[in-house]
């Protein structure tokens, strides 16, 4: 596994303002190396996809960049527009979304499943509110300064329940709701955070071709109207090779590719790695060690 | 925002054809009423009969129509109301059929709030139907102490419902806090001679720190181990207090506590008690009336309170930790910030009902903090459906005054004999009790949560 990287593919336009950078990543369970020293860029604006074979460390990049691990070794920089730099492996837990602004969603949907649609989009607004009821000193008292920011909440989160189109069923609980729907309305809800950085977890996993259209839909109105940057790990390739301005790839925690659809598309590495191997190179490969024509497409039959 | 009406299915415009209100309804029957009126009188009016001689009598029946008239009012609207009822559970099974989860609950909130203030209104004038039911205040008293002893249950039952039922954290050392709010009162009041209403806000502020102190090392455990710290907990606080014995008294307790006043009036008899003040003829009784509402406002305030924080974002942020800890922390929320402000509120209202059982039995020893107390509070809790504000006062009916039930069952020794005490079978009863409910209702009592906010209300 030591494959000779050119240190970074062409950056595209985003890439000369990165909003996260990830500096020689290493995390480490005992001996095993789940993520070695992987680099690479998230621009601002765009839509960077990760991915990779099952197994390929996905999840725990995303768990590091989101401070569910702390990494063995590297840096995790996060930099706003304005410059200001958060050192995200440094913050605890809560503080890389309450201070950072990095939301993520989960592989397996974590909702609040007994809270209705509208309370788990309230909950995700959790910093504003308690300064707004003063740490619920006033919110007691039912002063009118919560009032109004309570109701300014319930439009800002109303406004995102139609965007996902759930205003119909607004008051069930969020556990009650199709698969589709859950998924849309965790990432409504990470975007009620206001992040900087959005990472989506296989967002498009279990969704039927229509869902999957209407996600990509739902992220390019992230990234155009909001301008959050957005990060996702994905295995439906519909959908990463749509949306995505960038894609890196990861095979056995390391990157092994890192540049636009079109080059990843291209590459070689990805082909063998992730998206399978043309019939003529595993011949090639076979004729090298010895093996017939007929016994080659025996075997990959 | 062009794009939006792409990303989902827009609500089916499923305009429901029911409910029809009930102004409207009369309209209708009264228009019906009006036609039968017309119909009526040239018909039904005047009838003619024979007179004596050749010619015709009119007899008026201005009552028939009117009856008439009657008839088809109640009739029409009877139909109405019927035909609507049914043709709206139709419709509601179809809605259902439609889409199975989409079973909306605002019916049945009417029952649960109905019953509150029902609750409620028993609860305001229990002293005066216990006099009347009994022909006197001092016989009602037996009603009024059990009145007292259900509403401490009950405020003891909402403030743990913070802790377990809202923020999901199992405290089985519930009592602990309890404790130390009696403790503080009992011990401020006799050593420094402070009164009650200074007392009252000191332990309820001793018992939060000490659900700080407590939740500190304790919060990030999780579920069972946490139950097992927090039953450790309570152990550890009656056990000091035994042992402890230069400051807590010991097992001896802390006995001859002052004595609630009505706001500095003391109610004893003659110069300057409550009855001279206010120009009555002296009883006991009025200490115990007061204890009542004491107790009764008390509890209230637990209730408001907590309404109000499930409003407030940190109360929404106990919900959510209750269901997903992580999803939380990706959220941004402290979740041991969180957890604490729920232990320490949860703490700070059982502070106050120790300061009250302290005043109200004017004394205090550790064997009123055993873990049976925790026990039969969280049984309360559990079994009226966590997070439940009604669920709990029912369950605390049941279980506080279900007992006192068994000791007036004395027709029971005609059938089982003279040595038969139904009051011993307590334990037997109350756990064939809690086996029914794991069977018949295994989320409790009402289990159906309220929304704290609806997006249908807020807009209006």
């Amino acid at each position: 596994m030591s494959l000779a990287l050119p240190p970074d593919a062409p950056a595209a336009a985003g890439l000369a303002d990165p909003v996260l950078i990830v500096d020689h990543l290493t995390m480490r369970f005992g001996g095993l190396t789940a993520v070695g020293d992987v680099s690479f860029q998230v621009g601002r604006g765009n839509i960077t996809a990760l991915i990779g074979p099952n197994g390929a460390g996905k999840t725990t990049v995303f768990n590091c960049i989101t401070g569910f691990y702390k990494p063995t070794e590297g840096m995790i920089r996060l930099r706003r527009a304005d410059g200001e730099t958060h050192l995200l492996e440094r913050l605890p837990g809560h503080d890389v979304n309450r201070v950072a602004r990095v939301a993520r969603t989960f592989q397996n949907i974590r909702l609040f499943p007994q809270m209705t649609v509208l309370e788990n989009l309230l909950v995700a607004m959790h910093k504003p509110l308690m300064r707004a009821s003063g740490f619920s000193l006033a919110g007691i008292l039912g002063l009118p300064h919560y009032r109004r920011e309570e109701e300014a909440a319930i439009a800002r989160a109303a406004a995102w329940i139609a965007r996902i189109g759930l205003t119909h069923r607004a008051d069930e609980p969020a556990g009650d709701l199709p698969y589709g729907d859950q998924r849309r309305l965790e990432i409504a809800r990470a975007m009620c955070t206001d992040p900087v950085l959005l990472c989506l977890d296989e967002p498009a996993a279990g969704l039927n071709p229509r869902e999957s259209a209407d996600l990509n839909t739902l992220l390019r109105l992230i990234r155009d109207e909001f301008g959050t940057s957005v990060l996702l790990i994905e295995h439906d390739m519909s959908v990463v090779m749509q949306i995505s301005d960038r894609i890196v790839v990861l095979d056995y925690g390391r990157k092994i590719a890192d540049g636009t659809p079109d080059q990843i598309r291209a590459d070689t590495r990805v082909i063998a790695a992730y998206l399978g191997v043309d019939d003529e190179e595993v011949a090639a490969v076979e004729a090298e060690v010895g093996l017939t024509g007929t016994e080659a497409s025996g075997v990959s039959a | 925002m062009a794009n939006t009406s792409t990303l989902g299915p827009i609500a089916p415009a499923m305009t429901r054809p029911t409910g029809t209100a009930f102004p409207a309804l009369l309209k209708d029957a009264a228009l019906f009423a009006l036609v039968t009126l017309g119909l009526s009188i040239p018909v039904v009016a005047y009838r003619t009969d024979l007179g004596q001689g050749t010619g015709l009598e009119l007899t008026a029946r201005w009552g028939l129509v009117a009856s008439l008239c009657l008839a088809v009012f109640v009739l029409r609207l009877a139909q109405r109301l019927i035909l609507g009822e049914v043709s709206r559970r139709r419709d509601a099974r179809i809605r259902a059929r439609a889409d199975a989860s989409a079973v909306a609950a605002p019916k049945a909130l009417r029952p649960g709030r109905a019953l509150g203030s029902l609750t409620l209104a028993v609860a305001l004038t229990l002293p005066a139907l216990a006099a009347l039911g009994s022909g006197g205040l001092s016989e009602g008293r037996y009603w009024i102490d059990l009145g007292i002893l259900i509403l401490t249950y009950v405020m003891l039952g909402w403030g743990l419902n913070i802790v377990v039922g809202l923020a999901g954290l199992l405290d089985l050392g519930y009592v602990a806090f309890y404790a130390v709010g009696a403790y503080s009162y009992a011990l401020l009041s006799t050593v420094f001679g402070l009164s009650f209403w200074i007392c009252l806000p000191l332990a309820g502020l001793f018992a939060a720190a000490f659900g700080i102190l407590l939740g500190f090392p304790v919060l990030r455990l999780r579920g069972d181990y946490l139950a097992i710290v927090t039953l450790a907990f309570g152990e550890i606080i009656r056990l000091v207090l035994i042992n402890w014995v230069d400051f807590s008294g010991g097992s001896a307790g802390i006995s001859s506590i002052p004595r609630a006043s009505f706001f500095g009036i003391p109610f004893t008899k003659g110069e300057g008690g409550f009855a001279d003040l206010f120009g009555l003829s002296f009883s006991p009784m009025h200490r115990v009336i007061f204890l009542y509402y004491l107790i009764l406002v008390l509890a209230l305030i637990t209730n408001v309170v907590t309404l109000r924080m499930r409003r407030l974002p940190l109360g929404r942020a106990w919900e959510a930790l209750r269901e997903d800890e992580i999803a939380c922390r990706s959220l941004g929320i402290d979740t041991t910030i969180t957890k604490l402000t729920a232990f320490a509120l949860g703490a700070m209202f059982a502070g106050f009902a120790g300061s009250f059982f302290a005043v109200r039995q004017g004394f205090v020893s550790p064997e009123s903090f055993n873990f049976l107390e925790s026990a039969i509070i969280l049984a309360i809790v559990v079994l009226g459906g966590m997070g439940s504000q009604i669920g709990v006062v029912i369950a605390a009916i049941v279980m506080v005054g279900a007992p006192e039930l068994l000791r007036n069952l004395g027709f029971l020794k005609a059938v089982f004999g003279q040595g038969f005490d139904p009051s011993e079978y307590r334990l037997l009863l109350f756990g064939l009790a809690m086996v029914a409910m794991m069977v018949w209702r295994p989320r409790g009592l009402i289990s159906e949560r309220h929304p704290s906010v609806r997006l249908s209300e807020a807009k209006r």
